[in-house]
């Protein structure tokens, strides 16, 4: 039989602000331990926390790039169990009120465009991070009270590589909306997995295991691989699946249960008493709908169009949102696009890497790349010159124009001048020349070679062909 | 009202003695038919809410404030190491 697999993500997100959620204490990652604490953090009797409005200002503006509506009305709720990493023993989230609902990403996967639904994005606050030793555990709470950010799809996702790129998409987005720095390292992204199967022909959806806190992408993709592969053979034996909560071991490449749904915790949720609901203002949200930047997909899909470069070259601007910006400075007005796609794309990123630079510590502009581009199709310089002037330019910041002129690079294209040059390289290489009239089509680059060097590279190629040729055959 | 007293207590994360058990029980179960009295009240004209203060978007700005220093934080820690609460073995 074939079976189908459903798969449905919930994504935590920790939002970049510069404090915490409910106080002032630094969200920071990396710090001695329980040194960005405070009462508040510690949930200590008496402690009255306070939304930090750019959590909220960053979860609408995440709301908007997932196209989910922002309602009037948001609350927080507690969510109530114990845990030593908890200090409240409630997590502060958002249950029937969420800050954002009901939006969708687009993305590119199994070779085409595919749309995954978002149920809703909403925030609450990430608890304290615990460390394990041979007989006790020890909890910082540095991390207790970050704004942490909950993004939960609809069941759409029907396959590993899906679920993979959908992660790989959000990222990509968040990242670009500066939300979150999503740094997989310190574990700024995590995600849960919740997994079912079903014979293809069923419409009734198989029963749910839930794999927890994974922290890695190609960790998830492995885990659904082997989840839909154990729960398949527990079907074909003719065994049935219960609902459970399975932990993902990733250095044996299996998943075990943690626990099954007569164990499930109850959470009993309640409203928060402390904490005052937000209703944003139209202002507010309109202030917020201007920061909305363009997606990673939509500027594909637009540099393919508008500067007419192969897919390969818009999906490195999309990778790295700050060269794309630059190309799109440096092909102003150029004709020839893709030659500065690829100036951009092999030589300056290549030199880039080399110096240990940056974008903005260039000392020329991105005009300049443009420049190179057009001197090279005019005729003016060949491409090998163009390298040297790009070389000379990423040193010195001056002008390609200005280069070519104070190193007198102009490419040769006067005929008598070019003819003088082939006429003293066919005369110092009479073995050569023999053997191209014999039929060797190497012995011409080799004679070719000699005129670029006696020109100093200067001589313009295509011309040197043509006039040797034309000198040989007579 | 029925209370369900021996799930409570697991919620709870606490321990009764059967007798314990059997006083409590009925106690909260007239707590809690007390609160259910809230029921008769006819609240059809009454718009929900999550709180009787008419606040909302209470807010602070994203500004850095002291956090306590280390001593103090793990002041009332039973036992701490490392800068670090010491609780028993997590095993889940």
């Amino acid at each position: 039989m074939e079976y189908e697999l459903v798969i449905g993500l919930e994504t935590h997100v920790q939002l970049n602000t510069c404090t915490k959620m409910w106080c002032g204490c630094a969200n920071e990652y990396g710090s001695d331990s329980n040194t960005n604490v405070c009462p508040v953090c510690l949930g200590l009797p008496g402690v009255l926390p306070v939304l930090n409005e750019a959590a909220l200002r960053k979860t609408a503006l995440t709301g908007f790039l997932l196209n989910c509506s922002v309602p009037g009305y948001a609350k927080w709720d507690r969510k109530n169990y114990f845990y030593p990493d908890n200090p409240k023993n409630y997590q502060l989230t958002q249950l029937d009120f969420p800050s954002t609902v009901d939006g969708y990403v687009n993305f590119e996967s199994l070779g085409g465009i595919v749309k995954v639904r978002i149920n809703r994005a909403h925030l609450e606050e990430d608890v304290g991070k615990s460390f394990h030793f041979a007989d006790y555990s020890g909890i910082d709470f540095n991390r207790a009270g970050v704004p942490l950010l909950e993004i939960v799809t609809e069941p759409d996702i029907n396959s590993a590589e899906m679920a993979y790129d959908y992660l790989n998409a959000l990222k990509n987005i968040l990242e670009y909306g500066a939300v979150s720095d999503c740094d997989m390292e310190k574990g700024q992204v995590r995600c849960d997995v919740n997994i079912s199967v079903r014979p293809k022909s069923q419409s009734k959806l198989g029963e749910k295991v839930e794999i927890k806190n994974m922290n890695s992408f190609s960790g998830i993709r492995r885990a659904i691989t082997y989840e839909f592969k154990r729960q398949v053979e527990v079907l074909e034996k003719g065994g049935t699946l219960v609902q459970e909560t399975r932990r993902w071991d990733d250095d044996a490449g299996v998943t075990d249960s943690m626990r099954t749904k007569e164990d499930a915790h109850d959470y009993r949720y309640f409203p928060d008493p402390d904490l005052m609901p937000y209703r944003p203002s139209d202002e507010w949200l309109s202030a917020i709908r201007e920061g909305v930047v363009e997606l990673p997909l939509d500027r594909k899909m637009r540099m393919m169009s508008q500067h007419k470069i192969p897919q390969e070259s818009a999906d490195v601007f999309v990778r790295e949102p700050l060269l794309g910006d630059y190309f799109e400075q440096a092909v102003k007005g150029v004709k020839n696009s893709r030659s500065v796609a690829n100036w951009v794309i092999n030589n300056l990123q290549a030199k880039l890497v080399e110096s240990g630079t940056t974008i903005d510590g260039l000392t020329f502009s991105p005009a300049a790349i443009g420049e190179l581009v057009e001197l090279v199709e005019s005729g003016k310089i060949s491409g090998k010159i163009a390298q040297e002037v790009f070389n000379e330019m990423f040193k010195s910041g001056v002008s390609p124009l200005g280069i070519i002129e104070s190193k007198g690079l102009s490419q040769v294209s006067d005929t008598v001048q070019l003819k003088a040059f082939c006429e003293e390289v066919i005369v110092a290489n009479p073995a050569s020349v023999d053997d191209f009239r014999d039929g060797k089509e190497a012995a011409l680059n080799f004679l070719k070679g000699q005129v670029m060097k006696i020109s100093r590279g200067k001589a313009n190629p295509k011309m040197v062909d043509d006039l040797l040729r034309e000198m040989l055959v007579d | 009202m029925e209370i369900d007293i021996s799930r409570l207590v697991k919620l709870a994360r606490i321990e009764l003695k059967p007798e314990e058990e059997l006083r409590l029980a009925p106690q909260l179960g007239e707590v809690l038919g007390y609160v259910d009295k809230l029921k008769e009240l006819n609240v059809d004209d009454v718009e929900p809410t999550a709180h009787a203060s008419p606040l909302s978007n209470v807010l602070r700005k994203d500004e850095l404030a002291d956090s306590l220093c280390r001593d103090d934080v793990l002041r009332n820690a039973p036992e701490s190491s490392n800068g670090l609460f010491v609780v028993p073995k997590i095993v889940e």
